[in-house]
């Protein structure tokens, strides 16, 4: 994915000379195709992420569309007060992209863990949240964004998620795309944990549990018309994402359910409310937080039961 | 000679204008229970010098995208820039008489440029200002634009390490259309700066990070204009100046107190301070 999003930067800034591409010192080599299509509108302004938040505010303040790049904790929490004045406050159109998102990056333990980064930036006033599931979704996303006049943050992957998407399917920010029809549960997933989610409703499918699967890219704004058209007749409506249990697409969701008087129980897939200790591939962590294909429909299967 | 006597003129205009400002800003205060008065008063005469003497800027066009941008960095002494852009004529000066009312846009820190003609970031947590500047100085580079970029930042704000962040990206990308002032008072909201921070030598750090730098009196007009004269530089840099300067400057009773950076004065201490500018 980040290699997609690399090349997606540089064919926007090919046909657009309002983007600039600001890096927090990552991504060697990665942006050379960029630069030459105009060294002066990339800016590698080092490990100093807290300015480089500041100095995409006053770029976009002044006509340009500055999309800021680097790994997920340093792009978020790190320069968080940064986002919420200088970007959110001033309704300046800044993308920020988060790389190595959720667990993508956990061998190297949690410094580079991003398991609350949607939570907290989706408390920010006019920002957008979106975590794409695939390449497709991430180079629409960025497209979106781009002809969006608000703030936008997209957490993506490292590299070689699989694609999920067909290349032409239309995409719109806030707009849920149904990935499998099913009748008895309603799984609704965000980012490049789909692959794990879909096998998933393969194996209850074998079970005789219809699992209907929606790729929600979008955490805000939230798509809740989908959510209402899609209530009745499911048993449970179940969130999936790799990112702590509270705040992100499950804590989205079910503020939405709390305002209606019936709705299907609801079960949140995620992380646990702790930092993780031990070392491990993303595999393990998956498996750990029980993220992996069957960690998940053994979790929804237990919820029914 | 006739440069000297323009120079003594236009320093003789500006100390009018600084006076009036002042009793304005004191006054301010007072009616609408403004705190930070000794950090607008600190600054009064560097913003009279940009405001009515070095900026490009028309108040009539105030989104030309030609102007030079101005940013208050250390945004709790804007009651002293909105005096100063309603004198310049930014917005009528009766405006100003609902300074600190219910539902208003006259507050403690500035609103967001889409809320007022004239201010171009919505500053107010320290350390943020300076880099919003950076990158409107960049933008002028990538937009084939030539205005410069001033801010006006705090001592106590360069604690923040977002400045120091900053002043190196600014020096490696050679943005010579880049100036920050330094309002050195001397005081932080409750200590002498100097011990809180160690911020000395102010102008050597600038000048390690890769700047140049000029100590001046902050309250001087021909230092300060003389240090405005050298912006912008023939070295590639971006200039930080020094201004030394006296926390509530102005009025004997209010200067290098720090107790004026909350104290609200009384009707009685607006009317001592008025008789102490010359402004009736």
């Amino acid at each position: 994915m980040r290699n997609a999003f690399a090349d997606e930067v540089t064919q926007l800034a090919k046909i657009d000379p309002r983007v600039m591409l600001l890096s927090g010192d990552i991504g060697n080599k990665l942006f050379d195709p960029f630069k030459k299509v105009d060294s002066k509108r990339f800016l590698n302004c080092g490990i100093a992420e807290a300015n480089m938040m500041s100095v995409a505010a006053g770029l976009a303040l002044n006509g340009l569309r500055p999309v800021v790049y680097t790994i997920t904790p340093f792009t978020t929490t790190r320069c968080f007060e940064q986002i919420r004045v200088d970007v959110c406050y001033h309704e300046a159109p800044v993308i920020i992209v988060g790389t190595g998102s959720g667990l993508s990056y956990a061998e190297l333990g949690p410094t580079h863990h991003s398991l609350e980064d949607m939570a907290i930036l989706r408390t920010l006033p006019g920002m957008q949240v979106i975590a794409p599931c695939d390449a497709t979704e991430m180079r629409l996303a960025l497209r979106a964004a781009l002809k969006s006049s608000s703030p936008t943050y997209i957490r993506i992957g490292k590299k070689g998620e699989p694609a999920i998407h067909d290349p032409n399917i239309s995409f719109e920010i806030g707009k849920a795309i149904t990935l499998k029809e099913g009748a008895d549960i309603l799984i609704l997933a965000s980012g490049t944990l789909m692959p794990n989610v879909l096998t998933a409703a393969d194996t209850l499918n074998n079970l005789g549990l219809s699992a209907q699967v929606a790729s929600f890219h979008t955490i805000k704004p939230l798509d809740s018309e989908y959510i209402k058209r899609n209530l009745s007749g499911f048993k449970a409506i179940v969130t999936v994402e790799e990112h702590g249990k509270n705040g992100g697409l499950g804590g989205a969701v079910s503020e939405f359910l709390s305002g209606l008087s019936h709705h299907p129980k609801h079960l949140r897939l995620g992380t646990e409310d702790e930092f993780m200790h031990e070392m491990g591939t993303q595999e393990y962590a998956q498996k750990k937080y029980q993220l992996d294909p069957s960690g998940i429909a053994n979790q929804i299967q237990l919820f029914l039961s | 000679m006739l440069n000297q006597r323009q120079d003594l003129d236009l320093i003789s205009q500006l100390q009018e204008h600084a006076s009036q400002l002042r009793a304005n800003i004191i006054e301010t205060s007072s009616r609408a229970g403004l705190p930070h008065l000794g950090s607008c008063l600190s600054s009064v005469d560097l913003l009279t010098a940009l405001y009515f003497h070095k900026l490009k800027i028309d108040p009539g066009n105030p989104h030309d995208p030609q102007r030079d941008r101005f940013i208050l960095s250390k945004g709790h002494g804007v009651p002293a820039l909105f005096q100063v852009l309603a004198r310049r004529g930014f917005f009528p000066q009766s405006n100003l008489d609902h300074y600190g009312e219910d539902g208003g846009i006259f507050g403690e820190h500035p609103p967001t440029p889409s809320h007022l003609a004239g201010i171009e970031a919505a500053t107010g947590s320290l350390g943020h200002g300076m880099p919003m500047g950076l990158g409107m100085a960049l933008a002028a580079r990538v937009n084939k634009l030539n205005y410069s970029v001033f801010a006006i930042l705090g001592d106590g704000e360069c604690n923040e390490g977002s400045i120091w962040e900053c002043a190196m990206l600014s020096a490696a990308q050679k943005v010579n259309n880049f100036c920050v002032l330094i309002d050195f008072n001397k005081w932080q909201a409750t200590d002498r700066s100097e011990e809180v921070m160690a911020l000395n030598p102010l102008a050597d750090k600038w000048k390690a990070f890769g700047w140049d730098a000029i100590e001046i009196d902050g309250h001087d007009y021909s230092q300060i204009l003389d240090a405005l004269s050298q912006f912008p530089s023939k070295t590639g840099k971006p200039l930080a100046i020094i201004a030394n300067t006296i926390k509530g400057k102005g009025v004997s009773f209010m200067e290098d107190d720090n107790n004026w950076h909350y104290r609200i004065p009384t009707t009685e201490e607006v009317t001592l301070s008025k008789k102490e500018l010359g402004v009736g």
